[in-house]
């Protein structure tokens, strides 16, 4: 299992790749997938983050995820800020092209 | 160039089929990511962080025309419209979804392309001279020998499960332009005793966390004893290279915990036993038949001097610059070899759309007899171009991003692909290049500089070659935040040496300075014009650079 965040972390969720297409989705507060970080659902400390990445393993058979894993995240102004330069980077899309990536898709 | 026989189609549509087995299953559910993940790799599919990746193989990094539209034509249907050449002369699509990846193989079969040995711990593609077949330096066409151990190799059944993956490269002349020697094994074509082409054979080169230089281990091996000689390597390689640990698995570490004397015993002894079995015995004819695929092409008789090319050159000043550095002397008279720069400044290094590569095709159509080069610099050749058409193809080039007059200079840089792409980097590697190059977009500049190559990787898996540039740039993550760290020194010819670190890294912001400081340092410093950075460097040594980089500490 993938390991992305910091030992010491406090607030972490989890993200994974979708089967279908590798593209990154977030698991939500009613143990489904999103494809915006915004709907995580969060926890707070270790056992709870352990409860949490545990509770989406199933998802890795049942809804054709790929390799969940807990990353550290922040709350700015009611929006969810990935810890790590490298999540950042998963959430949007490459730094280097704009027009690719969820930065490159408005939610509907 | 070489075509598919009945053999290699029937393999090449085998695996296709299985693989859309594969997937299927996988898909239903019937295959968990375990089991699925080591079947993708052998078929080139990575999962990076935003998408899939295919790789595909381009061996000895020829392309036809032909097969040069196809990769556009799946960049348009199942991508993001580009696609990017790597350092392994291969083409990578960013974004393809798993369901596609079968119809995409299968339409790479129908132009002769496939996946196969771009992953796992096989034999991978093996990589060549960019110039093969129209070098005046060269002892014999590589790509021959590259067809002849790409054939050995595949799907061989005693090296499909290798402590790690294996990587040749093969040059046909002593001026190295493959980088063999940080290769596991590079292969140099020499004259043996009786005058007919021989190998030398380095062992144990490599990159990565433990940069190696390859060793000689073999030398003039003889065209029969060429493939028994490598299996032998292999098979040492195989039975006492390191499983244990995967840091310490690739042959370099063998070679070098051995020493190469023991490696070459070892291998000499092993040579011994495959070549009483005698059945890899290379023969003459089948030599011949796989030459007949690289046949020269039917150049024209032709005055070496163009009168028409001198004039455009001393009237147009930027086209004059492209032939200056983008074009090598050919061995046909009043023919010429184009390098075609895929580093525009402010572009991202390898990268071209599916427009790109249209107009590639169309121009080696139009002026290369239909054949393109990948180089592992990241940039395209034709090979065989008429002096007097030279014009026309850089117009076309300069018009659709391609026509940059910079190659080997510090805006021609090797760079990965880096976090903003990459699972295993540390740190963006492209942004930094960009922003490299915007710095010094300035042509007068670089060329005032002279031949300076610039290798950026963002991770120590050193896809972007950091170690062996002139200037090296690492990636490293410190607590989430991207640094850089500087090595100076390092080359991949036929000097081959590992760069050396000046000290300690720079932030994102300081990098771009600290390049620009020590391009300074070296103008300062230099003899004269005609002394290149790298020659000034292994002339005064590191303590001018890092003087200067940490002054102020």
């Amino acid at each position: 299992m993938a390991q992305h965040s910091n030992k010491l972390a406090k607030i972490q969720a989890v993200t994974a790749n979708r089967l279908l297409d590798g593209h990154v989705v977030y698991f939500t507060a009613a143990g489904e997938w999103s494809d915006w970080v915004d709907d995580v659902v969060l926890a707070d400390g270790k056992e709870d983050a352990d409860a949490l990445l545990a509770k989406a393993q199933p998802s890795v058979e049942t809804r054709h995820i790929v390799d969940p894993y807990l990353f550290e995240v922040d709350q700015e102004d009611g929006k969810m800020v990935p810890k790590s330069v490298r999540e950042k980077i998963r959430m949007a899309g490459p730094t280097i092209r704009l027009d690719l990536g969820k930065q490159a898709v408005a939610r509907s | 160039m070489y075509r598919y026989d009945q053999f290699d189609h029937k393999l090449v549509a085998e695996r296709v089929n299985q693989f859309r087995g594969q997937v299927a299953r996988r898909m239903s559910g019937e295959m968990t990511e375990d089991e699925f993940k080591p079947l993708r790799l052998m078929n080139g599919v990575y999962l990076q962080l935003h998408a899939y990746m295919l790789r595909v193989a381009v061996p000895y990094g020829t392309l036809s025309s032909v097969q040069m539209h196809k990769l556009a034509d799946i960049a348009t249907k199942y991508d993001k419209g580009y696609g990017h050449f790597t350092t392994r002369q291969n083409l990578q699509y960013n974004w393809p979804a798993l369901e596609d990846l079968p119809a995409i193989l299968e339409e790479l079969a129908e132009v002769e392309m496939h996946a196969i040995q771009t992953s796992g711990n096989c034999i991978r593609n093996v990589t060549s001279d960019q110039y093969a077949g129209a070098a005046a330096d060269e002892i014999d066409d590589p790509r021959i020998w590259s067809e002849i151990i790409r054939q050995w190799s595949t799907f061989h059944p005693e090296f499909t499960f290798l402590p790690r993956k294996f990587k040749f490269a093969v040059t046909g002349c002593s001026n190295d332009r493959a980088a063999i020697r940080v290769h596991d094994i590079g292969i140099e074509l020499v004259r043996g005793k009786d005058g007919d082409v021989a190998f030398d054979i380095y062992v144990g080169g490599g990159q990565g966390r433990t940069p190696m230089i390859g060793k000689l281990i073999g030398e003039a091996i003889s065209r029969e004893d060429l493939l028994a000689y490598l299996e032998s390597t292999l098979r040492v390689y195989n039975m006492s290279g390191r499983r244990d640990h995967l840091y310490k698995s690739r042959i370099k570490i063998l070679v070098h915990d051995i020493g190469a004397e023991e490696m070459k015993r070892r291998v000499e002894e092993e040579f011994v036993l495959v070549k009483k079995q005698g059945v890899l015995e290379l023969p003459q004819e089948e030599v011949d038949r796989i030459r007949a695929y690289f046949e020269a092409p039917d150049f024209e008789a032709l005055d070496d001097e163009c009168a028409e090319l001198t004039a455009v050159m001393a009237s147009h000043k930027r086209f004059g610059a492209w032939v200056n550095t983008n074009t090598a002397v050919h061995k046909q008279a009043g023919y010429a070899i184009a390098n075609i720069s895929l580093k525009p400044i402010g572009g991202v290094a390898g990268d071209a759309s599916d427009e790109q590569m249209h107009i590639v095709a169309d121009l080696a159509e139009k002026y290369a007899f239909s054949e393109i080069r990948v180089t592992h610099e990241q940039n395209l050749v034709l090979a065989h171009v008429k002096k007097a058409d030279l014009f026309a193809l850089w117009e076309t080039l300069e018009a659709n991003g391609m026509g940059t007059p910079n190659l080997g200079l510090i805006t021609d840089q090797i760079v990965c692909p880096g976090l903003d792409y990459c699972a295993l980097a540390n740190a963006r590697s492209i942004p930094i290049s960009q922003e490299i190059t915007e710095r010094f977009a300035d042509l007068d500049r670089q060329h005032n500089i002279g031949e300076l190559k610039l290798k950026i990787s963002g991770c120590i898996n050193a896809c972007g070659h950091h170690h062996v540039g002139h200037i090296g740039i690492l990636g490293v993550d410190k607590k989430g935040t991207e640094y850089y760290q500087v090595t100076l020194g390092g080359s991949a010819d036929e000097f081959t040496a590992v760069g050396k670190i000046v000290g300690r890294a720079f932030t994102e912001h300081e990098i771009v300075d600290a390049i620009e400081t020590i391009v300074e340092v070296y103008l300062g410093l230099r003899e004269s014009p005609d002394e290149r950075f790298l020659d000034a460097y292994r002339r005064v040594g590191i303590a001018p650079f890092k003087e200067k980089l940490y002054a102020d500490t």
